[in-house]
């Protein structure tokens, strides 16, 4: 039982779980501050039924997210000491604005909103959400920060002994290129999630004749906006990060890409099968000249592969295999495109249907679609987390510290130790997880019937 | 002073507010099963901590923060080095989190007592384990020359931690129970007031015991135990005047009084410490100092001037939610929680 294997799994599974209800919070934080805002200019009871009626989703996801949170603080220093160690001067800063700056904002107003509709004026009701939306959305760019340090190191220089990194500009370290593509690709998905969300739930109560018309029917056209601004945006950004990264993190695009020798022109990869022992591809459906479009914006770049980016990182660094595992990162930077791309098709579908005054109650097929298509951003943002982690190895800090260095001894934290933790944590979230889904679906049997009418 | 001193005293502050707001959620989680015998008492009990115990955990979350960012060997060290109790806590504190909003969404009574009994566990645990951790740190634990612990799970059961752990339960159970006689109604904050009171006794003896078994174990060693010896004979001169309060039924003096008691247990025990961070029981050359453990100059002062500008903002709005429901909990009112 080595717990190096065993600590990397517990991370990841851990915070990816922890990544299922992050984005839910992020983005339905401020669809619901925008609806309570609308009911508080209009006085409107449609605005303020469905900040009832989905701020009871928001709250069971939200906490959840504090929940599996707390754990994240934690696991730096439980099975990653070395790397704090080592990344302390830098890493730990970032975590502490997190706590003081939007931790402590969001959790207190999140209390004042849920305990205080008959305490506040509607006016304050509505800016305390505010700030709850404002509170999550700040962690999640100062977490961000930290992260980005670690894809993109910069306002740092070495420990003399190079036993650690030394922080001389906090500035540079909050305005880390990575985190100004990052937080707003992030930001977007959260939108995008919280979209699809409110519109597979409405499409499921269209479905099963339940809940108030006119509360969904509102829900679905705000979602339909609030979604197609989420992902039009999280693919845009993405494409600039992309490009940002081609740059500054070779060795996960040209991973990313299967792209085992530099190519030019460089034809996209829409679907291939990559041999990591042969370091081929035995399957490979392209567009030609795209990738080069893509990296450089032409159709004749020159797009570096797998064998030169891996022999200017060994000139760099010594010795080494440099290359993230190429199968996992092709394929979920594929499907975290290939949802984006789908969620979109979905959303202009939906829109359509929106500007003509069709119900989904009038289309049960693209009704049960929109059901099955929660899944999507929670498939994209898994998998382009799994990207952007997997496809930095095997640095844990790009270019500074290996991921292998970076763990707890075994003499201080065993393989037995991280095993009990693993399985414990794990299946209590997966366990909590299956509740709170129960839960959202009981709130859903719980709307009133359809009134019967004539359809 | 330097700024390694204002960041261990910064830390300490934390951990104080940490324990004082924290302190009385787990009591009350504590008592939840006890003291409430039927749905709409529990109910209720839990809606008097539903608004501030969220807000109250960052507190937790801000002192491991700023512990990593200060002191990053210390958070290494800590963390690691005490990882079963820790992920023990993770468990228990996942529990009570989600048990606080899924417990009375199912009119189940099976469900709803489950989730009481979590809560529980999950308000129990916490208070052990932190009083565990702290008269483990203080004590010293087995710490090599790589700044790690090396001394497993079951060194730090040992019986000083112990009586730390059961010391800060019954300290937390007061508080708790003076916090429920301050917010609840129809007669169950006199119940709660009883309660308060026969915890009081209970606390005075583990505090009396903990004390005296800190002699040997920590304060002979305390480089600056004149310090500690004050912020102690705060809290013990505090620990008294609780008990006289909660004699004569004033819970709201009662409540403060336990406030300065658990701030000054912990200020005292800080101030013990100082200024290792973490002794090392092999031998003190190997103990983290608030020097060897810390961060760059650079980096205490940059989150110096987050702390300053950002602590007096969190407590201004904190105190208003206070303000904004500081009304009794009846168990006819509409319940959130």
């Amino acid at each position: 039982m080595n717990p190096y294997f065993l600590a990397r799994w517990q991370f990841a599974i851990l915070t990816i779980i922890h990544f299922f209800f992050v984005p839910l919070t992020l983005g339905i934080s401020v669809f619901l501050a925008i609806l309570e805002t609308a009911y508080v200019r209009t006085g409107k009871k449609v605005y303020r039924d469905a900040v009832k009626f989905w701020g009871k989703v928001f709250l069971i996801n939200f906490a959840l997210g504090v929940v599996s949170g707390i754990v994240q603080e934690f696991q730096f220093g439980l099975n990653w000491s070395e790397y704090a160690r080592f990344m302390g001067d830098i890493f730990g800063a970032p975590l502490a604005v997190e706590a003081l700056l939007a931790f402590y904002l969001e959790s207190t107003f999140i209390g004042v909103w849920v305990f205080g509709w008959d305490k506040v004026s509607p006016k304050i009701h509505a800016t305390v959400l505010w700030l709850t939306a404002i509170g999550s959305n700040l962690s999640a760019i100062w977490i961000l920060i930290a992260n980005s340090f670690m894809q993109h190191p910069t306002g740092y220089t070495m420990k003399a002994d190079g036993s650690g990194v030394l922080m001389t500009n906090f500035g540079q370290v909050a305005t880390n290129p990575n985190v100004l593509y990052q937080f707003p690709h992030v930001f977007f998905a959260g939108m995008s999630t919280a979209a699809f969300v409110v519109l597979g739930l409405s499409a499921y109560l269209y479905l099963k004749k339940r809940g108030d018309k006119a509360m969904l029917d509102m829900s679905v056209r705000w979602a339909t906006i609030y979604g197609l601004i989420g992902v039009i945006m999280v693919i845009t950004v993405g494409h600039f990060q992309g490009q940002f990264l081609v740059k500054e993190q070779p060795t996960k695009m040209a991973a990313a890409e299967a792209l085992w020798h530099s190519e030019q022109p460089a034809d996209f990869s829409l679907f291939a099968i990559p041999n990591e022992s042969t370091q081929s591809n035995a399957l490979d459906i392209k567009i030609p000249r795209f990738l080069s479009f893509l990296s450089y914006n032409d159709f004749t770049s020159k797009v570096e592969g797998i064998d030169e980016v891996q022999a200017k990182m060994e000139a760099k660094y010594g010795p080494g295999d440099y290359i993230p595992p190429v199968g996992i990162t092709y394929w979920s930077f594929r499907l975290m495109v290939y949802a984006g791309l789908l969620m979109l098709a979905l959303l202009l579908y939906q829109w359509y249907l929106n500007s003509k005054g069709i119900s989904l109650a009038e289309r049960p097929g693209f009704a049960k679609a929109m059901v099955w298509s929660i899944l999507l951003p929670y498939l994209a943002v898994s998998t382009g987390w799994i990207m952007a982690e997997v496809g930095r190895q095997p640095w844990v800090v790009y270019g500074l510290l290996k991921t292998e260095q970076g763990v707890s001894p075994a003499s201080v934290v065993s393989g037995g130790e991280v095993l009990f933790s693993l399985l414990g944590l794990g299946v209590v979230y997966i366990v909590l997880t299956y509740y709170g889904v129960k839960l959202v679906i009981k709130h859903l049997h719980e709307a009133p019937p359809h009134a019967a009418e004539a359809d | 002073m330097g700024l390694n001193t204002l960041w261990f005293i910064l830390i300490a502050v934390l951990f104080s507010g940490f324990f004082f707001l924290e302190g009385f959620d787990y009591g009350v989680g504590m008592l939840l099963p006890f003291l409430g015998k039927r749905d709409e008492e529990r109910r209720a009990i839990l809606n008097t901590i539903g608004p501030f115990w969220d807000g109250n955990e960052v507190w937790m979350i801000t002192a491991g923060g700023a512990l990593f960012a200060s002191f990053p060997q210390w958070y290494a060290t800590l963390f690691s080095g005490f990882y079963l109790a820790l992920v023990l806590l993770l468990l228990a504190l996942i529990f009570r989190g989600v048990g606080f909003e899924f417990r009375s969404q199912i009119e189940d009574e099976g469900w709803r007592n489950t989730w009481d009994w979590l809560i529980w566990l999950g308000s129990l645990l916490p208070a052990l384990l932190w009083g565990v951790a702290i008269a483990n740190i203080v004590r010293g634990v087995p710490i090599d020359e790589h700044m790690n612990y090396v001394g497993g799970f079951f060194n730090l059961l040992n019986p000083y931690a112990l009586v730390g752990g059961i010391t800060f339960v019954v300290l937390f159970a007061m508080h708790g129970a003076t916090y429920l006689a301050l917010k609840l109604s129809n007669g169950l904050e006199k119940q709660a007031a009883r309660v308060a009171n026969r915890l009081w006794v209970a606390t005075l003896v583990m505090a009396v015991l903990f004390l005296l078994y800190s002699y040997p174990e920590v304060f002979s060693k305390a480089q600056y135990f004149g310090i500690a010896a004050v912020f102690l004979a705060i809290a013990v001169v505090a620990l008294l005047a609780d008990g006289y309060f909660l004699k004569q039924g004033d819970m709201l003096k009662a409540f403060w009084a336990g406030a300065v008691t658990i701030i000054g247990v912990t200020a005292g025990f800080f101030a013990s410490l100082y200024p290792n961070v973490m002794p090392s029981s092999l031998n003190p050359k190997y103990s983290l100092t608030i020097y060897n453990a810390s961060a760059s100059p650079y980096t205490l002062k940059v989150m110096t001037i987050v702390a300053v500008v950002l602590v007096p903002v969190v407590l201004v709005y904190q105190a208003w939610t206070y303000y904004t429901f500081r009304q009794r909990i009846s168990v006819k009112d509409k319940m959130t929680y």
